[in-house]
């Protein structure tokens, strides 16, 4: 009975979280709104037994991502006025897809599931460990694909930084290679100066 | 009693708000990558349900990847957004029009 309740709880507050990030009239309130989604949704996933990822989006999309997007939302100057151009033109027409898409699913699921009961089985025992058993599959059975996600990363990684570098014009800085190599011969120089004449 | 059925509607539920978010937001290019961060958390939801339902982990270590290739996703084109901004000043959808499209 308690899990029921805390699933609608928390499903309530995960929809109208989405719909803040979709309606908000400022980008930064919309980021919030996508991390307390983010919030929910780890906690309706340590519901269905999913620890190990529940903690895991919790610590890669709260914690990176969405720090990710503040950060450029706020750097950036948006004009949020005449980005929201249009925002009642089309509210109709995403109304309508998105119903679509519910109605199509839901009937899926729901009526068409032809007695197949969607049914969750009973709860792990005590002594389950989530993280074990993802671990066990994930390094053995899925150890390539996991070093392949490693390298993406790195690649991600590359590719940000490479991409956003840039040299301004007129900066200032040491060449520590250069410093490095001068000797004395470069820098002082002996000038015999002739006296001057009466 | 909350069944995978349950996780199934709301993450039908999640991932339409999120094409929704897609169909009126279409000039902002920041809340396009946000609402696809929110379908690919709809699309989680559907692989750790059944996951649950199956008691295979397979639909879960496929959730770590999704998670991994989207925080790429998201730095990659966090990345070229900022580049975008720098050279054009502009955000918007409608004005990236130089390769005339």
């Amino acid at each position: 009975m308690i899990p029921t309740i805390l699933f609608y709880a928390f499903a309530a507050v995960l929809l109208v979280a989405a719909i803040g990030v979709i309606t908000s009239r400022n980008p930064v309130y919309s980021a919030l709104y996508l991390v307390f989604a983010f919030v929910q949704s780890a906690v309706l996933w340590l519901l269905i037994e999913a620890e190990f990822l529940a903690i895991t989006l919790v610590l890669v999309y709260v914690g990176a991502v969405m720090v990710l997007f503040l950060f450029v939302v706020m750097m950036l100057d948006i004009n949020v006025e005449q980005l929201r151009q249009g925002f009642t033109k089309y509210l109709p027409l995403g109304v309508v897809v998105a119903l679509v898409v519910v109605i199509e699913i839901a009937n899926v699921v729901w009526f068409r599931s032809e007695g197949r009961a969607f049914v969750t089985p009973d709860p792990y025992p005590a002594g389950y460990s989530n993280t074990k058993e993802l671990g066990s599959v994930l390094y053995t059975d899925h150890v390539y694909a996991f070093e392949i996600a490693a390298v993406l990363l790195l690649l991600a990684i590359v590719a940000a930084i490479t991409l956003t570098m840039r040299r301004r014009p007129g900066l200032k800085q040491q060449d520590i290679a250069k410093q490095v190599a001068v000797s004395a011969k470069d820098r002082v120089r002996i000038v015999k100066v002739e006296s001057a004449k009466e | 009693m909350v069944t995978v059925a349950h996780y199934l509607v709301l993450a039908a539920i999640l991932f339409s708000l999120s094409v929704a978010g897609i169909f009126i937001n279409r000039k902002n290019l920041i809340l396009l990558l946000m609402c696809i961060e929110l379908m690919l958390l709809a699309v989680n939801f559907n692989f750790i349900a059944f996951s649950r339902m199956l008691g295979d982990t397979l639909g879960q270590v496929f959730v770590f990847f999704i998670l991994t290739v989207a925080a790429a996703e998201a730095a990659i084109g966090l990345a070229i957004l900022v580049v975008l901004f720098r050279n054009t000043q502009s955000i918007n959808v409608d004005e990236l029009d130089s390769l005339k499209g």
